[in-house]
Order: C-alpha cells, then sequence, then structure tokens
C-alpha cells in the first residue's frame, strides 16, 4: 500500500528527515536572473531596448548627480560650441551644456510618456470593456465617439485639448493621453466582445458573479495582453507628440529642457549650428525605437499560439 | 443486465448523511421538484432580425432530488437551450423556472445572485469553461470566493479536499488548464461546484469532448458524487446509449418540443414515440443480429428550421407514420402510461395504434444495415 505522503509530514522542523519514499522535493524554480538571461538571448533586440529604456529612466531619476552642469545655467562667453572634453555635446544659443540638458531632458520624456499613457489606459481600458461586455445601445454609443476621436488627426486634438486644459508639459500630456485613449479603447472594446461569450465568464454568472467581478476577474486579464502591446507602442508615439507640442510652444516651458524644446530651439540656429540637432534628436529615435522594440517582443511573448 | 443497472443502482445503498437527496428519489413523482419548469419557451431574434428562432417552444418537466433526467435531441433541438435556461444562463421568453418551488424572476439583481448558485452547469468544453490565465487552485476557490462568507485557509483547504475529491493529484493545484488533459479539466469543472452545495447540476454534454475511455470515469464521478451529495442531474447528450445508462427519466425533444418523456427503461425498451423509435434503432448495439431489432428505421432530411416549424405536430415531415391529422392538429402531450408521456395522435399504451404501424413497414428501410 503505498500511503499518499501527507504534506504535514514533511516537518517544521527541519532536522527532521522526510521519509525515504516521500516524493521528491520539487524542481527548485529557476532564479529569475537566470531566466531573463534565457529571455535575454533568445530576443537580443529587445534586450538591448530593455538596457537602453533602463539607462534612460535612470537618467531622468539621477539626473542631477550625472549632469557635469547645471542645465539652466547660462554662459554668454561659450555660445555655441562644438563638443569639447568639458562640454561633451556642446553649448546652445545661451551657452547652456547640451549634454547636461540632454539628461535632464529624460526625466521630461519619460514623464511624458508614462503619463500620457497611463491617461489612456485609464480611460480607454474601463470604456471599452464596459462598452464591449454591455454591448446594445451602450456599445453603439461609446463606438461613435470613439469613432469621432480617431476621426481627428492626433496632433491637431492634442493642441485643441491643450488649449482648453492650459500650457504646460503636464496638461500637453494629460491631452495626448485622451487622443490616445480611444485606440486603446477600441482594442479592449473588442476582446471584450470576444471574451464575454468565453464559457468560463458563463461559468462565472453561474457561480453568482457580479459584472465587476467578471470584469476584472476574467475578461480584463484575458483582454489586457493586446493593449499592453499597443501602450509600449504608444509610449513611442507619446515621446514624439511631447516633442512635437513642446516644439510649438505647448509642452515643457523654458528654460526646464526637454528633447523636444531642445530641438525646437536648435532649429533656430540650424545653420550656424546643425549638430545642436542631432543629440536629442537621436535620443528621441532611440528611446522610440525601444519601445517599439519591446513592444513587438511582448507581443510575441504574450501570444499564446507562438508557444 | 441492463448496464443502466451497474451505474446507478447503487445510489440505493446511498449514506444516511444524505437522506434528503436519496430517499426521495423512490417517490420522485411526490417529493418537491429541485426545478420545474413549465410552459418555458425561448427565442432568439434570428441575425438579420426580422423573424425569431424558437429554439425552445412549450416545454414542461419537473426535477426530483437526487434525479437525473436525461434530455436527448439532435443538433437544434434546443437541448442545450434548455440547459442554459435552467442554469439561468438564459432568460426565458415564456413559461416560468421555479427554483425550488420560486421564481426567481422579479428579485434583486444581488438576491438572485445568491439563490442561482445551488443551480450549475458543467458545460461540454472542459477547457473553454476554465480560464486559461488562472491555476486549477484560483478555478476552484473562485466560486467560494463569489459566494463569499469563508476565510481564505478554510477555501484553500475545501479546494484541495474537493481536487481530491474529484480524483485529482494535489499537486495538479498549481498548474494552469492548458498544463491538464480533458478529462482532468472536467474534473476541475465538477469539483469547483462542489462547495457551492448544488441542488442540481445541468450536465450539457458533458462527455461528449472526452476520450471515450475517459468517458465511462466522469460518467462514474458525477454518479458516486450524486449518491454522496443527493445532486440532482439535468443530463443532456445527444448520445442515446450514455443518457440511456446514467438517467432516471428521459426526455426526448425534437424543434424546441418534448416528444416523449418517461422512465429512461420505458423510454429505451418500449418507446411511445416514432421518433424515439427512430432514434433507437439508429443506435449501434452490441448485440448479435437476431436479438436486434430487425430493421432500421431511417429518418429523411434535416430538422425542419425553428424560424417556421411545421404545422400540426412538429415531427410530422419526417415521421414514417405521419397522416392527414399530423398537418391539421398538433398532438396533445398525454400520459400514456403511468409517468409515460407522449406528444404523438397515435401513440398507445403498447405503443404506436395499429394503422399507423402497418403504414409504417412499407417506408421502413430493409434493405439497411444487416450488421
Amino acid at each position: 500500500m503505498t500511503a499518499i505522503p501527507d504534506p504535514h509530514a514533511v516537518a517544521p522542523a527541519p532536522s527532521v528527515r522526510a521519509p525515504a519514499d516521500a516524493d521528491p522535493p520539487p524542481p527548485p524554480p529557476r532564479p529569475f536572473l537566470t531566466r531573463l538571461g534565457d529571455w535575454a538571448s533568445d530576443d537580443i533586440p529587445a534586450a538591448i531596448a530593455l538596457v537602453v529604456l533602463s539607462v534612460i529612466v535612470a537618467c531622468s531619476i539621477f539626473a542631477p548627480w550625472i549632469a557635469p552642469h547645471d542645465p539652466t545655467l547660462q554662459n554668454y562667453d561659450i555660445i555655441l560650441e562644438a563638443p569639447s572634453p568639458d562640454y561633451l555635446l556642446g553649448t546652445d544659443d545661451l551657452g547652456r551644456d547640451v549634454f547636461s540638458r540632454l539628461i535632464h531632458g529624460a526625466s521630461a520624456s519619460v514623464y511624458a510618456a508614462f503619463l500620457s499613457v497611463g491617461v489612456a489606459a485609464l480611460l480607454g481600458i474601463p470604456v471599452g470593456l464596459i462598452a464591449g461586455y454591455a454591448g446594445g445601445y451602450v456599445d453603439e454609443a461609446v463606438s461613435r465617439i470613439i469613432d469621432t476621436f480617431l476621426s481627428f488627426p492626433a496632433i491637431v486634438l492634442a493642441i485643441a485639448v491643450t488649449g482648453v486644459l492650459g500650457i504646460g508639459l503636464t496638461n500637453a500630456m494629460i491631452a495626448v493621453g485622451i487622443v490616445f485613449a480611444p485606440q486603446l479603447a477600441r482594442l479592449a472594446r473588442a476582446r471584450a466582445l470576444v471574451l464575454k461569450q468565453e464559457l468560463y465568464v458563463d461559468a462565472a454568472r453561474c457561480f453568482g458573479a457580479s459584472t465587476g467581478h467578471i470584469l476584472i476577474r476574467h475578461v480584463l486579464p484575458n483582454a489586457i495582453q493586446p493593449v499592453l502591446v499597443q501602450m509600449t507602442l504608444l509610449m513611442a508615439v507619446a515621446l514624439l507628440a511631447e516633442a512635437s507640442l513642446s516644439f510649438l510652444g505647448l509642452g515643457m516651458q523654458p528654460p526646464e529642457p526637454s528633447w523636444g524644446s531642445m530641438i525646437a530651439r536648435a532649429y533656430l540656429y540650424i545653420q550656424l549650428a546643425p549638430e545642436q540637432m542631432w543629440a536629442p534628436g537621436i535620443a528621441i529615435l532611440v528611446t522610440a525605437l525601444s519601445f517599439n522594440t519591446l513592444g513587438e517582443s511582448l507581443r510575441e511573448a504574450l501570444d499564446p499560439t507562438s508557444r | 443486465m441492463n448496464p443502466r443497472e451497474t451505474l446507478t443502482s447503487p445510489r440505493s445503498e446511498a449514506s444516511a448523511g444524505n437522506v434528503a437527496g436519496t430517499a426521495a428519489r423512490p417517490e420522485a413523482e411526490t417529493a418537491a421538484p429541485v426545478i420545474s419548469v413549465e410552459d418555458l419557451a425561448i427565442a432568439f431574434p434570428s441575425l438579420d432580425g426580422r423573424e425569431t428562432v424558437k429554439a425552445v417552444d412549450g416545454v414542461s418537466f419537473a426535477i426530483a432530488p437526487g434525479e437525473t433526467f436525461g434530455i436527448i435531441g439532435e443538433s437544434g433541438s434546443g437541448k442545450t437551450t434548455i440547459g442554459r435556461a435552467l442554469a439561468g444562463l438564459l432568460p426565458p421568453t415564456g413559461g416560468t423556472i421555479r427554483y425550488d418551488g420560486e421564481d426567481l424572476r422579479g428579485m434583486s439583481r444581488r438576491d438572485w445572485r445568491d439563490r442561482r448558485r445551488r443551480y450549475q452547469i458543467v458545460f461540454q468544453d472542459p477547457n473553454a469553461a476554465l480560464d486559461p490565465r488562472m491555476t486549477i487552485l484560483q478555478s476552484l476557490i473562485e466560486p467560494m470566493k463569489i459566494a463569499g462568507g469563508r476565510s481564505p485557509e478554510e477555501m484553500k483547504a475545501e479546494a484541495m479536499r474537493n481536487l481530491d475529491r474529484a480524483g485529482l493529484r494535489a499537486e495538479l493545484a498549481d498548474r494552469h488548464p492548458h498544463e491538464l488533459s480533458g478529462g482532468q479539466k472536467q474534473r476541475v469543472n465538477i469539483a469547483r461546484v462542489l462547495p457551492l452545495n448544488p441542488r442540481l447540476i445541468v450536465c450539457d454534454e458533458v462527455v461528449a469532448a472526452l476520450d471515450v475511455s475517459i468517458r465511462g470515469e466522469i460518467l462514474n464521478l458525477f454518479a458516486e458524487l450524486q449518491r454522496e451529495f443527493g445532486i440532482a442531474y439535468a443530463f443532456i447528450a445527444h448520445d442515446l446509449a450514455i443518457v440511456a445508462q446514467v438517467s432516471d427519466r428521459i426526455a426526448v425533444t425534437y424543434l424546441g418540443r418534448f416528444m416523449e418523456l418517461g422512465p429512461a427503461e420505458a423510454v429505451t425498451e418500449r418507446p411511445l414515440h416514432p421518433y424515439t423509435a427512430a432514434l433507437l434503432s439508429a443506435e449501434p448495439r452490441p448485440l448479435p443480429a437476431h436479438l436486434r431489432a430487425p430493421r432500421r428505421i431511417e429518418l429523411k432530411g434535416e430538422i425542419p428550421s425553428p424560424v417556421n416549424p411545421p404545422s400540426g405536430c412538429r415531427f410530422r415531415t419526417r415521421c414514417p407514420h405521419a397522416q392527414g391529422l399530423c398537418a391539421q392538429q398538433a398532438p396533445e402531450w398525454r400520459e400514456v402510461r403511468p409517468g409515460h408521456h407522449v406528444a404523438c395522435h397515435f401513440a398507445g399504451p403498447d405503443g404506436l395504434v395499429e394503422h399507423a404501424s402497418q403504414q409504417s413497414s412499407a417506408k421502413t428501410d430493409t434493405g439497411g444495415d444487416h450488421r
């Protein structure tokens, strides 16, 4: 007779040995770093993107300690200088260190990307899930509103919303978030439409689950995957939107640096010092590319059919 | 020996702890039913919205505590729709469903959610009934969490107990559904409704998606749970052999109506309705040729559209015995033998009335299947 091993027999006291015929202990879960390493070697571009984004986030947090100079300190003796050991990326039209401004600008960019996508997720996902799950007139009404929003050119809508909310980086990015929200809402709605037909949703209804429980426990977790991917892709767009709005003077206000406003400023001197555009331009390019790469990788990793 | 006996007869020796369910079964007719359905009708708008599909159209029955009520029929007969209505997943468009004598319509949503918990359903597709992102343990705990009133430790202990009760190893608790076989998943689906203390479980084609080798085990699990807890089942299937094996009574559906309803043995051995007879004759039987029914009754054509059901008797378009009367008048739902109802003009206590069955011999398939 083989008795079922009693889980309590394995002992509170570590000195007591488990009986010899007990089941072998389950293999220990592999350490997080090993799994991270496996993933990185599987998907090198995504790993690079992750490193780049980590560096940028680190820069945005530790900017005051990393930056060699005060980003807003003006020095009229060294205007539009070429890169030198002291000023790694040269100086701008007011004699400010471009490298320091770039590092400080990272925080504006990260803030902009997360704020706008966060606003979009907070608005778009619940609206989309409720519309898709409720169906009927609710869905019709919400879908028409979404269509209306999507028919505007994004940047024009963002400018209009910023006009209402007032100028400033936070308001500008909330505006961008509102512009993004319908995209996420549409995705979430499409998933909710499919998921509400699932048998496990029927089963939960049969257990007496409330609509809220079903939406949060079943529909949201199963709908979130394409939405998450879209969110990382929107991060890249948000970065560019921040640059555009700051370029137009609606976003980050001088003298605080952001990559968009740096380009806007450098654009005025494009004939005198064209290299001024490079640093912030490349920073935007690399960051946007990283978000995109990570988004694509996430899409593949989360797709159950590719497993 | 009737195979049905082997599966269900031990019920009579059930433990004393479940008197309510098991003791009530023999006098099923007198015990207060777990669920009673009167003139149930369920209609859907058709895709273009201009017509209505009458999936279920006037069905009445009652299920006694601890009883297994079999519902058979072809695809499109409305049997799954009946099951979903019993589980409260589809609102009836006509008629009433009484749960332990109570009509739950008009209750507040919260009350209704609390009351419906004791009427559960197990689905055909064991995989789709489990959320792929939840572990087995989470799936087992979910019904208890929704019902409330238990601490997390109690819920976990109860879940593990039910996992074991359903014949699954404890280590499966941390797996995800895709790591389990179909039979294991179906066991989880059964185990997770047990904490709700169900009065009735609708078994909607519960073994149709499983390997033949697994079916018997799952059916035995259902039988054991019935013995132990006195649960009533509404057992829906298209497979007559399985329904006959597990059911106390059988209802035969056709185009949203019951054609025949009676004790399982009577329906399968001495059917009253020509449709039942045709279904039975199509069933392969593990018997030597001379013991089998001599002829197979072949039904011509497809089941008609439930948008425009035939006038009079719904089965008349495919019935080998159909006569003029059948088109003019819908047959009454008559109790022809004790506890055995049928909707056919020509059914008598000894089967079909003579003149009808004579005509039928010309139409039945004599050149058919000899093996």
